[in-house]
């Protein structure tokens, strides 16, 4: 089933042309990669999926509905949630309290329950810190609950910021570059998590990475930018074979 | 002279706590909105002026009718509280709206201005209402909580003489605590508190993270606003007299709270203010005994401002603030 479908996708910043007229589609629970040479206009891509730009011209529909022209938070409340490429969690904050914000619109308190301290707010807080401190465990992260996030090593930053987007329990998650700057090991961990993840948490995921093994490894459907332009598309093997693709990656000598 | 300093410091202690927590509440308001919006909203401290206006309004209102004088004072203290906080909090919300979200995007000077702007708006308006149901500005409202307590200073040690306290002192210090110790909870433990602090992190992410900034903004200002507007209550409780110019000195006193505990830091607005009113209380009681006479009581003022200038030349993060490095 399709979950999510881009029609001639267009943004321009002035005279430039960031993307330009793509169209794709995500089927539910298959891993999607978005891949190209830096510049190919993949962030932008995934800011105009999440409601940060709006495109110039163009569709996006979520569960056949459009979600063009909503705001950020409207957006992630119809059930898209990411990371970043810089790593963006509130580093004053713990960690468990990145969680919770992720949180944030799945709790039902308002404001007089909070002012009134009523039973139910409490309950309620009490079951997300609860439903937090899983998510945590998932990641390994439970023995670092209360540490603020900034004091956290990179790699165990790169996997909060998945938590914490998961915790917004959303339908579809774009990993922006979730594997940029960690080490084999980590990138392996990663590998796996991703990998499960979809299954356990309902999830379907796009991820933008520059790390071929990984995307190679765990996608089913690749999709290739390159200035801006959507210049290939199909399953692994297709891509690795594609002379297109080749020559945006190597330049043309390498094709001829 | 040490004898005298200290003779006189038991009431210079009592007296700065309170006059440092309503510093402190007010410091809030501006600390809080700087944290979220980086905009110092000058109109703050006008807005506890309209506090202080609608508490005594309601307190000649209430008091006009006879069956009122059944009711005891504090709960009509807390009632007049609510009403006035819930007014400021709305008003608030209202100035953000129609002043602040559309300049949004503006270079942080523009808002500045806006916020001057708006509080010579508020005062004019504040002087015209004032005037016409008064006929005269300066408003002077009933007299509550006026019996007075002598705190036995003495008898701890014969160096300190007793310190006189009115108990409105009590009033506005006790409620100026419970709404500090309120708020601290609201933000720190509860779920739009949170949503606060990440708005004021990253407010992209925070979007993203399907926080409505917007509706977070919003809360803030009520909340600053509200407890701006019962500070204003409470200081119309305690002096009884006031005058639609009372915001500005005593706005630019917060702001300078807020500075010195760190601008955008709660607790330190708390801190801040706290420790102003203190250093504040003790210059006036001491100025021209450790001057020689040089320098009286009435330059406590420049004594604040002083420290603003100090703060900001040794300090610019303020106490509890933490210095960020410019990016680059």
């Amino acid at each position: 089933m399709t979950i999510l479908e881009v029609n001639s996708l267009t943004k321009q910043f002035g005279g430039l042309t960031a993307n330009k007229d793509i169209t794709m589609t995500v089927e539910e629970g298959k891993i999607t990669a978005v891949i190209g040479p830096n510049g190919a206009g993949k962030t932008t891509f995934f800011n105009m999926i999440t409601g940060v730009y709006q495109p110039t011209s163009g569709d996006i529909k979520l569960d056949g509905k459009s979600i063009v022209g909503l705001k950020p938070d409207e957006v992630a409340k119809k059930g898209i949630s990411r990371t970043f490429q810089n790593i963006r969690l509130f580093g004053e904050m713990s960690v468990i309290e990145n969680v919770l914000v992720g949180m944030h619109t799945h709790l039902k308190t308002n404001l007089l329950g909070i002012l009134l301290n009523l039973p139910f707010t409490k309950k309620e807080e009490a079951s997300a810190e609860k439903e937090a401190y899983r998510l945590l465990e998932y990641f390994e992260l439970d023995h670092l609950l209360n540490e603020k996030a900034n004091n956290l090593s990179y790699g165990a930053q790169r996997k909060l910021e998945i938590a914490r987007a998961l915790a917004t329990k959303p339908k579809l998650l774009l990993l922006d570059e979730p594997a940029a700057g960690m080490n084999p090991k980590e990138t392996r961990e990663l590998t796996e998590v991703i990998k499960r993840m979809g299954q356990e948490f309902n999830v379907t995921v796009i991820l933008i990475e520059h790390d071929m093994k990984l995307v190679m490894e765990i996608s089913e459907h690749i999709v290739v930018l390159d200035h801006g332009e959507k210049i290939a598309e199909g399953n692994p093997e297709e891509i690795r074979t594609n002379p297109k693709v080749i020559e945006a990656y190597l330049g043309s000598a390498a094709v001829h | 002279m040490l004898q005298e300093v200290l003779q006189s410091l038991p009431q210079v202690l009592v007296d700065g706590l309170t006059l440092g927590a309503v510093y402190a509440v007010v410091a809030l308001g501006y600390t809080m909105v700087y944290g979220i919006l980086q905009l110092i909203n000058f109109a703050h401290g006008e807005v506890f002026m309209s506090g202080a206006f609608i508490g005594t309004a309601f307190f000649i209102l209430i008091m006009g009718m006879g069956w009122a004088a059944e009711i005891p004072q504090f709960i009509l203290l807390i009632i007049v509280l609510v009403l006035t906080a819930s007014i400021t909090g709305l008003v608030g919300v209202g100035l953000e709206r129609v002043a602040y979200r559309p300049l949004r995007n503006a270079p942080r000077l523009i808002p500045l201005i806006t916020a001057i702007g708006i509080s010579f708006i508020l005062q004019d308006v504040v002087r015209f209402i004032a005037e016409l149901f008064n006929g005269n500005y300066i408003v002077t409202g009933p007299s509550l909580f006026s019996e007075q307590i002598t705190l036995k200073a003495s008898s701890i040690s014969s160096i300190f003489f007793d310190a006189r306290i009115k108990t409105s002192f009590l009033i506005v210090l006790g409620v100026a605590i419970v709404l500090m110790v309120a708020l601290d909870y609201f933000v720190n433990k509860t779920k739009w508190g949170t949503a606060m602090r990440a708005v004021a992190l990253d407010r992209e992410t925070a979007s993203l993270m399907s926080i409505n900034v917007n509706k977070v903004i919003s809360i803030t200002f009520f909340i600053g606003s509200a407890l701006g507007g019962a500070t204003g209550v409470l200081f119309a409780v305690q002096y009884g007299t006031i005058d639609p110019y009372i915001g500005f000195i005593l706005g630019l006193k917060a702001f300078i709270a807020a500075v010195l505990g760190g601008i955008g830091n709660i607790r330190g607005a708390m801190l801040g203010g706290m420790l102003l009113g203190l250093m504040e209380m003790f210059a006036s009681a001491n100025l021209s005994l450790l001057t020689g006479g040089v320098f009286g009581a009435e330059y406590k003022d420049v004594f604040a401002f002083a420290i603003l200038i100090l703060v900001l030349i040794f300090k610019p993060e303020g106490l509890l603030g933490k210095p960020t490095a410019e990016k680059v």
